[in-house]
């Protein structure tokens, strides 16, 4: 009967590895506990992926308490789709962290690392795999209250300062979402996501209700880091380890971008969220900016971190703009892109990482010429970049070939020209690296030291470069999930 | 004066508000950040109060009851307000034993990060 309790599992796992790591207090052995959660969590999002696609929708009552009162576990398409892809690369980037950290981090503080990191994938799974909107934020700020301690575990001190910043800026967000709660909780009398969704068509238009969605808006927004409320991200990404930046950025924000949908679809619904509050127009305008406004920045960059993190913010754009469509193809291009940039930004944060592994920065100037002393980080880097900017048979042309079939079927042209447009940038900002790599002379003359890094970093990098070529070929797994997601979040099937 | 209770909370959250955004000293910020949270609690706890109503707990002569339900759950968010708090001050901290300060002008002064 395990196969029943698999949405608890989900959350418990990690959650019991964390003290574990704290109590053993060794570097091998909560690394390997770290693996081994990590992967029976990949485990479970798989299972319980095949389980929704086969039977439909699971719910879970903790502790036995029916729905509307107890706190209701659900998983469906769409929040299955999230877990696979959080707890994928979450495994990935843990065997890369093994040489990463103990590079980039304090020895006596390594297996403190390790802890935060599974309290950071419990809070995310939980925020992904809950049906109750308070239970949500608990989780939102057991992940959150994570990245922070896992950005400041930094030898940088320049991290303690993005950390603070980073943790106001969130808890704001955080606190907004919480009014939004309780606002919503006033006026409907309950938690629960599925019987919110009943209740709240018969008290719409109330000034309440309408309040309750703006500080949800901007809430999450926070979370998200959408323009123009990203000044916490740059920071963040740059000063953290490697291996956090790559975590975090390939999955604290598409489970926030998560929450954006499960709230605006399945909790406040269409009707209120685009028809009457306007969203769709709200989202096209900050999604484009967010757009150019990242890609620009980015473009600027001497630090190859910034510019991925930059970048980072112009990709959220993309997918806050498939939303603003709300229609099938809109919904199944952000989802898409969800799952894609995740392949994408970790890919090349750990490439990245690797080159921070041997020279000890990311500066543009500290690479020059080092594609011939790491061809296979420098090629790995490369490829990434080309997914980024959306060449064929990679992921990110998948991912943008809806996008712009969703701004065509909307009847928008000069969105899917922008869209074009703002690829351009990408190609400018990943070449100014490239030519940095490959074609500029080294500065030092090669060293011992500076020959390719090990290769439980390599493999790890590849093997999301290859799922990053993979999935952009054999399409039948997320262009499958996908649209049949967006349906679901529409209402379509359901 | 019907929605006496709201206007407190409206002016305490302004209040964390301004705090946040004007002080430069890292820990009065902190102090901005748990008077806003605080408002919060007060909106939740007034939001479960029913005029006349009791605690929840059967006795003869009364009808009317108060929500538990915002209580317990501001409960909850007072821990997490907590943790957040006592990170806050960890962070502060360890910026001061970096820096020697915890003013933000001057540490934007050493580091240009800000």
């Amino acid at each position: 009967m395990i196969s029943h309790h698999l949405p608890i599992l989900q959350v418990i796992v990690p959650l019991l590895a964390a003290p574990l790591c704290l109590l053993l207090y060794d570097r091998f052995l909560s690394w390997c506990i770290s693996l081994f959660a990590s992967g029976i969590a990949f485990l479970i999002a798989a299972l319980l992926l095949h389980q929704t696609l086969h039977t439909g929708v699971i719910s879970y009552e903790l502790g036995g308490w029916a729905a509307p009162w107890g706190i209701e576990y659900r998983v469906d398409i769409v929040n299955a789709f999230v877990l696979l892809i959080v707890t994928a690369i979450s495994s990935t980037i843990i065997v890369f962290a093994k040489e990463s950290v103990a590079q980039e981090i304090y020895a006596e503080r390594i297996p403190l690392f390790y802890a935060v990191y599974m309290l950071f994938l419990c809070g995310l799974l939980g925020v992904t795999v809950t049906g109750d909107v308070f239970n949500l934020f608990v989780f939102m700020e057991i992940s959150a209250l994570s990245s922070y301690t896992l950005i400041a575990i930094s030898e940088d001190r320049r991290a303690l300062t993005a950390s603070y910043q980073y943790l106001f800026l969130g808890t704001i967000g955080a606190s907004f979402i919480l009014i939004s709660i309780g606002l919503l909780y006033s006026m409907t009398g309950t938690l629960n996501m599925q019987d919110l969704a009943r209740r709240l068509p018969a008290v719409s238009g109330n000034r309440t209700v309408e309040s309750a969605f703006a500080f949800l808006t901007v809430g999450i927004s926070i979370k998200l880091a959408l323009v123009p409320l990203h000044l916490w991200l740059p920071n963040a990404y740059t000063y953290a380890p490697s291996v956090v930046s790559a975590f975090i950025a390939s999955t604290a924000t598409k489970v926030a971008f998560y929450v954006l949908l499960r709230f605006m679809f399945s909790v406040l619904g269409v009707t209120l969220s685009f028809q009457s509050m306007l969203l769709s127009g709200i989202f096209l305008a900050l999604g484009i900016a967010a757009i150019f406004v990242g890609s620009t920045a980015a473009i600027f960059q001497d630090n190859i971190k910034r510019m991925l993190a930059y970048s980072s913010i112009a990709q959220i754009g993309y997918m806050v703009l498939g939303v603003s469509f709300a229609t099938v193809t809109g919904l199944t291009a952000a989802l898409l892109h969800l799952f894609n940039h995740a392949l994408i930004k970790a890919a090349l944060f750990l490439a990245l990482g690797c080159i921070f592994y041997r020279f000890g920065s990311a500066s543009m100037n500290q690479i020059y010429g080092i594609g011939r002393r790491m061809p296979w980080t420098m090629t790995a880097f490369v490829i990434g970049g080309l997914s980024l900017i959306g060449v064929p048979l990679t992921v990110g042309f998948i991912s943008k070939w809806y996008l712009v079939l969703a701004a065509m079927e909307a009847g928008m042209w000069l969105v899917a020209a922008a869209i074009l447009a703002a690829s351009l940038l990408t190609v400018v900002y990943i070449w100014r690296v490239v030519e940095a790599a490959w074609f500029k002379v080294p500065v030092q003359s090669p060293t011992a030291n500076t020959g390719e890094v090990p290769l439980s970093m390599l493999l790890p990098t590849w093997a999301l470069i290859i799922a990053n070529r993979y999935f952009g070929i054999d399409t039948s797994l997320t262009v499958g999930v996908a649209p049949q997601a967006a349906e679901w979040l529409l209402g379509i099937t359901g | 004066m019907g929605h006496f209770n709201y206007w407190i909370v409206i002016y305490l959250m302004m209040a964390g508000f301004y705090i946040m955004i004007v002080q430069g000293n890292l820990v009065k910020k902190i102090v901005g950040l748990n008077i806003f949270q605080a408002s919060i609690f007060i909106m939740f706890i007034s939001m479960g109060k029913v005029e006349d109503g009791t605690a929840p707990i059967l006795v003869e002569g009364t009808t009317y009851y108060s929500s538990p339900l915002p209580h317990v759950l501001i409960l909850t968010a007072i821990v997490v307000g907590v943790a957040t708090t006592a990170l806050a001050l960890a962070l502060v901290v360890r910026i001061n034993e970096a820096h020697r300060s915890v003013e933000e002008d001057e540490i934007h002064e050493q580091d240009k990060s800000f």
